[in-house]
């Protein structure tokens, strides 16, 4: 296959960027993604210059490393999957791919295709746990957890903080992932003790990063890799409403 | 109240402020469209102007009525400070970008749809609020009692194929509008359920994204064509 | 030197008890005077500075990723075992020690591996309260399945994403600390040197992968939780960033490194399609319970096959030879993890491989899919397929899927004490960074229990002790000469790398050494294989240092000097590996010597001389490294020989 790539180059937070045309003339539709991108980098590399610098890990689909915006949609053209599990037979000989970061002014762009999504690490640092220290669990049966609810939760907890419901969101909105996170906290038992003040504070620290409001247009759970669920999203509608209206915090 | 200025002040709390006056506004739709209906009756406009005489006279409703503009200021406003923030959390945009892939069209344009809405708002004001309040309207007497003759102010403004145009394509907005709109406000809220959301999506795609805006088109429509005598 | 395991006396039930009253314990009120280095965010070191941090400690913890929930160990699918015995199956802890300590085929300490068993049922718990979302029945409680070849079900599971649930909960816990202020989080940071001063670990050299810069971190502990090193091998199913560089530096700061060769190969991953490939992705061991495995009888078949003229469908039954059936007719499928990856690897010797490369064997879900109908298979592992669908793109319910045995985890690793502290005083390793617990194999579903048991019930304890005995006051500046003169070090290293201006990629050096790695030190190796290997990494060194290639600066993001640096640790690693596989003259778990093998072709041990960790310690460049043997007691399993037929 033959491939025209448009990669957006910028050398640092603090540069400008632009697209930049590169022309890859044996690409094997076996390939992923990013082994695409291997290859580009080892040409660049051997003709010296600067290779890609884009983020990822374990190619496989759940660390959430890799984030780039393929063609207009985060992760390209496949649904339910990362840009490390998109392969190129996705991809027809001859085609024009333009490549960029995800765009949020949460998430500012390091490198290249590398953005800096230490937003979302804030926002769990909020309240997205039990407080529970080590030790001090009772037995693991005691907790008793219908299977439908430990299933609900688990569709939550799945999420895997790529950034991909921001990056598609025309607000470039945290919902689907905060809410991801309370929701799941918040149909265990476990999390019931904290269940307001994490669903107040996490929203609070998401304001604080600068992502955009939900407009539901749906966008982030059909881009999420995950398919995560947009009921998740209303639940922590429903958290945040009960909370404020209900908790003791005057102060806001 | 540190709370409630917070509460209120956050992407949340401003969403809910939307989806309140937003469903509020869709309510009235109902009222709005059930009065109008009597422009069907082909009584002359009596049916008609007795509504409106109602609608300006009864207490509560001229109430509801201050809410109700109210809403509708503060459903523009907080859309406004919205929109300038959701921009701004995007500072650059995408080169390329492909959002029909992943969300229906309305959703994306609720800003346009909604500015449209607000614009046709004070044109419809200005024809029909404007002037049965501050301006001329003759009179008509039924059962020796004096009313406002509305239903003469609605068949000259109906009566302009401009205006009639200039109608349907606003009601085509409000359709796209509350496509999305009526059950995006239950989500807000926090309003989702396996049983009852089909319900919501149902009734805001097809009754308030079809039926009631096709009701109020056929409205000028209906009296143009009275006007000219087609019908 | 002589190497002090510090295994506690007693009956093996009552060790860790009474270790842990043995071990001193530091005031509260003085914990906070104690700063503690947690290398890495994976199970062990997440939990581990979690953990450490509820007790009081200042902890720093540091990762080479944007986030510490992206960890490797985020990809672990299977599940976590633990002596609950909630199935009442006749599960105990002594069984779930035994059968680690078999499964490692009797090259791991029984102290050890019997405080993993013991606080196996602790983890469950804990994950438990923290929200995990383990797999339930319908009435509420726990579910559990066998895994691995266990005769129990013993595993804890929550879907395929177990690694990520686990690591997401200790993340959650690390997330909470550093909201506490008692964990400074360090993220795309490396570690380049060990600072070793007055003989004990004082703190790390790092750099900032974002700018460049090299900074320097002191503390009273280090505890190194850095993970593997299959990337020794350019292909593995590690992620791509995995490296050994943290434990190998340190290594050269004088902590000794145990069973280097002992590295596991993971039968059902997908086979590599070309030259570009990056990495290998595992499929869950679980789809050898219904798919079958085989390969073609005749070559001919195969090499048409390869050519793309013929089908695996075409292809009847008497043509078909159901191998792991057909030689253990006893375990069948379900043999351990590394007889599965030989077998299959001898058939491709055979010529009898399929795929373009002709490295894969089928996994066949046909009789299953006959027997069960598609709807069963679907259930039980409908998100496999649909994985395995989107890198290959073929439909393994049409077509067998194709598999190829995998590097995937490396037991060998820092020598550690049973306090987890390597030979260099306060410095400690954890997880899979350690040598510590799966002797020369690993067992499905036991990687997650160690790094959580290092992690939440052991390192707490045995830090305390090492900093009870040094006391607040043992910690030196960061602007002390041992300091400065490790940052200029590291700093020396980075020029000379970023001056070579070569003309070869680091990558395709990392390719070349992992190519020899396969071939000479991978699932069969032999002497004469080895010799010539040490030869090759040897003339692969100075290739490295003359002729690779890196664009860019050093003070700015860079990714190709950061896998520079980790291949350059990696090169220096392959050539240990090589030596001690070469050392060991047996096969055992994962470390096949072609020499020693029974008339069947089944790894023969050799307990009379070499039931010892092998355990390597640095000379100095250039010289060859010194072995020191830490001799492995039974006193509780009877050494068998190992038998699937």
């Amino acid at each position: 296959m033959k491939i025209t790539l448009k990669v957006w180059r910028q050398k640092n937070t603090n540069t400008e960027g632009k697209l930049v045309d590169y022309q890859l003339d044996n690409v094997s539709e076996d390939m992923s993604f990013l082994e695409m991108f291997d290859v580009l980098n080892d040409s660049l590399t051997r003709k010296g210059e600067d290779p890609v610098t884009f983020d990822h890990d374990c190619r496989e689909g759940i660390c959430g490393t890799c984030s780039m915006y393929i063609n207009g949609r985060p992760h390209g053209p496949q649904t339910g999957a990362t840009t490390c599990q998109l392969h190129m037979r996705s991809f027809n000989d001859g085609d024009t791919i333009v490549v960029e970061p995800w765009r949020a002014r949460a998430f500012p762009v390091i490198k290249d295709l590398m953005v800096d999504r230490l937003a979302f690490d804030r926002i769990i640092q909020a309240g997205g746990y039990v407080s529970v220290n080590t030790g001090s669990a009772p037995d693991a049966n005691e907790i008793l957890i219908p299977r439908s609810i430990a299933d609900e939760a688990m569709d939550a907890a799945a999420c895997i903080g790529c950034g991909a419901c921001v990056a598609a969101c025309k607000n470039a909105s945290a919902m689907l992932f905060v809410s991801a996170k309370v929701s799941q906290l918040a149909i265990l038992p476990q999390g019931q003790a904290e269940h307001r003040e994490r669903a107040e504070r996490m929203v609070a620290q998401m304001d604080a990063e600068g992502f955009g409001a939900c407009s539901f247009t749906g966008a982030c759970s059909v881009e999420c890799p995950k398919s995560i669920s947009l009921d998740h999203i209303a639940r922590m509608n429903r958290e945040y409403l009960g909370a404020k209206l209900a908790s003791d915090n005057v102060q806001g | 109240m540190a709370w409630v200025t917070q509460t209120l002040s956050s992407s949340l709390g401003r969403k809910v402020i939307m989806s309140l006056t937003g469903l509020f506004l869709c309510s009235f739709l109902i009222v709005h469209m059930a009065g109008n209906l009597q422009l069907f009756k082909g009584d002359g406009g009596r049916a008609f102007n007795e509504y409106t005489y109602f609608m300006t006279h009864n207490p509560l409703i001229m109430t509801v009525s201050y809410l109700l503009y109210t809403s509708i200021l503060v459903h523009a406003l907080m859309a406004f400070i919205l929109t300038r923030h959701n921009q701004a959390s995007r500072p650059v945009k995408y080169a390329y970008s492909k959002p029909e892939a992943n969300s229906p069209w309305s959703s994306r344009n609720m800003g346009i749809l909604g500015t449209i809405l607000l614009l046709f708002i004070i044109i419809h004001m200005r024809t029909f609020w404007y002037e049965m309040h501050f301006g001329a309207v003759p009179m008509a007497e039924y059962d020796g009692k004096q009313y406002k003759d509305l239903y003469a102010v609605v068949k000259v403004a109906f009566g302009e194929l401009w205006y009639v145009t200039l109608y349907v394509i606003c009601m085509v907005a409000i359709g796209f509008h509350l496509a999305h709109g009526f059950q995006s406000g239950f989500q807000t809220i926090g309003v989702r359920h396996k049983k009852y959301t089909p319900v919501i999506e149902f009734v805001g795609k097809v009754f308030f994204a079809v039926l009631i805006p096709a009701a109020f088109a056929a409205m000028p429509i209906y009296v143009y064509l009275q006007v000219h005598h087609i019908i | 030197m002589k190497l002090e395991s510090k295994i506690p006396e007693g009956p093996l039930a009552e060790k860790w008890a009474r270790q842990k009253f043995a071990l001193k314990l530091v005031n509260p009120a003085n914990k906070r005077k104690y700063d503690v280095i947690v290398v890495g965010t994976g199970l062990a070191g997440a939990s581990a500075a979690a953990s450490l941090a509820e007790l009081g400690y200042n902890v720093k913890a540091f990762c080479y990723q944007d986030s510490p929930r992206r960890a490797h160990s985020i990809a672990a699918q299977g599940g976590i075992n633990a002596a609950k015995n909630y199935q009442n199956d006749g599960d105990s802890v002594f069984r779930l020690f035994y059968d680690t300590i078999k499964g490692g085929d009797y090259r791991a300490r029984e102290g050890n591996v019997h405080r993993l068993a013991e606080v196996s049922v602790n983890i469950i718990d804990q994950c438990v309260a923290q929200g995990v979302p383990f797999a339930r029945e319908y009435g509420g409680t726990l579910a559990n399945r066998s895994f691995g070849g266990a005769q129990v079900s013993r595993t804890f599971y929550a879907r395929g994403q177990t690694g990520q649930q686990l690591l997401l909960g200790a993340y959650s816990a690390l997330s909470r600390q550093v909201a506490n202020g008692k964990v400074k989080l360090y993220t795309r940071t490396e570690m380049l040197d060990l600072v070793v001063e007055g003989g004990k670990a004082r703190g790390i050299v790092t750099r900032n992968l974002i700018t460049g810069k090299i900074e320097s971190h002191s503390a009273h502990a280090v505890l190194l939780c850095t993970g593997g090193y299959g990337n020794v091998f350019y292909l593995s199913t590690n992620a791509m960033g995995c490296n050994v560089t943290a434990a190998w530096r340190a290594h050269k700061k004088g902590a000794v490194f145990g069973n280097p060769c002992f590295t596991q190969i993971h039968p059902t991953c997908i086979p590599v399609s070309g030259h570009y490939q990056s990495k290998l992705t595992l499929m869950s061991e679980s789809l050898r319970n219904d798919g079958r495995v085989w390969a073609p009888k005749s070559k001919e078949d195969a090499q048409k096959i390869q050519k793309g003229q013929l089908k695996a469908t075409d292809l009847a039954e008497d043509a078909r030879d159901y191998f792991l059936e057909r030689r253990y007719p006893a375990f069948g499928n379900l043999v351990p993890r590394d007889v599965a990856s030989r077998n299959a690897k001898n058939m491709c010797d055979e010529g009898r491989g399929v795929s373009k490369t002709g490295l894969a064997v089928y996994l066949d879900f046909a009789d299953a899919i006959k027997r069960d109908g598609q709807k069963v298979i679907e259930a039980k592992y409908g998100n496999l397929f649909e994985m395995y669908e989107k890198i290959t793109g073929e439909n393994p319910y049409e077509t067998p899927m194709m598999i190829y045995p995998a590097v995937h985890y490396t037991m060998g690793g820092l020598w550690v004490d049973y306090n987890l502290m390597t030979t260099v005083p306060g410095l400690y390793a954890l997880g899979e960074a350690n040598f510590s617990d799966h002797g020369a194999n690993r067992l499905g579903a036991s990687a997650l229990m160690q790094g959580l048991a290092d992690g939440y019930f052991v390192i707490p304890y045995t830090v305390g002790d090492y900093l009870a005995t040094i006391g607040p006051a043992d910690k030196i500046p960061v602007d002390s000469p041992a300091f400065k003169e490790t940052e200029q070090k590291v700093q020396a290293q980075i020029n000379r790398m970023m001056s070579i201006k070569g003309t070869r990629p680091v990558d395709d050096l990392h390719k070349e050494l992992g190519h020899i790695m396969w071939e000479y030190c991978g699932m069969a190796r032999n002497a004469e294989g080895l010799q010539l290997a040490k030869q090759k990494i040897q003339a692969l060194k100075k290739e490295f240092w003359s002729n690779a290639k890196i664009m860019g600066d050093a003070e700015e993001m860079n990714q190709a000097l950061e896998q520079a640096g980790r291949v350059a640790d990696f090169i220096e690693l392959g050539e240990l590996m090589v030596d001690d596989a070469l050392n060991r003259n047996e096969s055992c778990g994962g470390h096949f010597r072609e020499e020693y093998q029974t008339p069947d072709g089944e790894a023969l041990r050799d307990d009379e001389h070499y039931a010892y960790v092998a355990a390597w310690e640095y000379q100095g460049e250039g010289n060859p490294e010194l072995l020191n043997k830490e001799m492995l007691e039974f006193e509780n399993v009877k050494l068998t020989q190992r038998s699937y037929k």
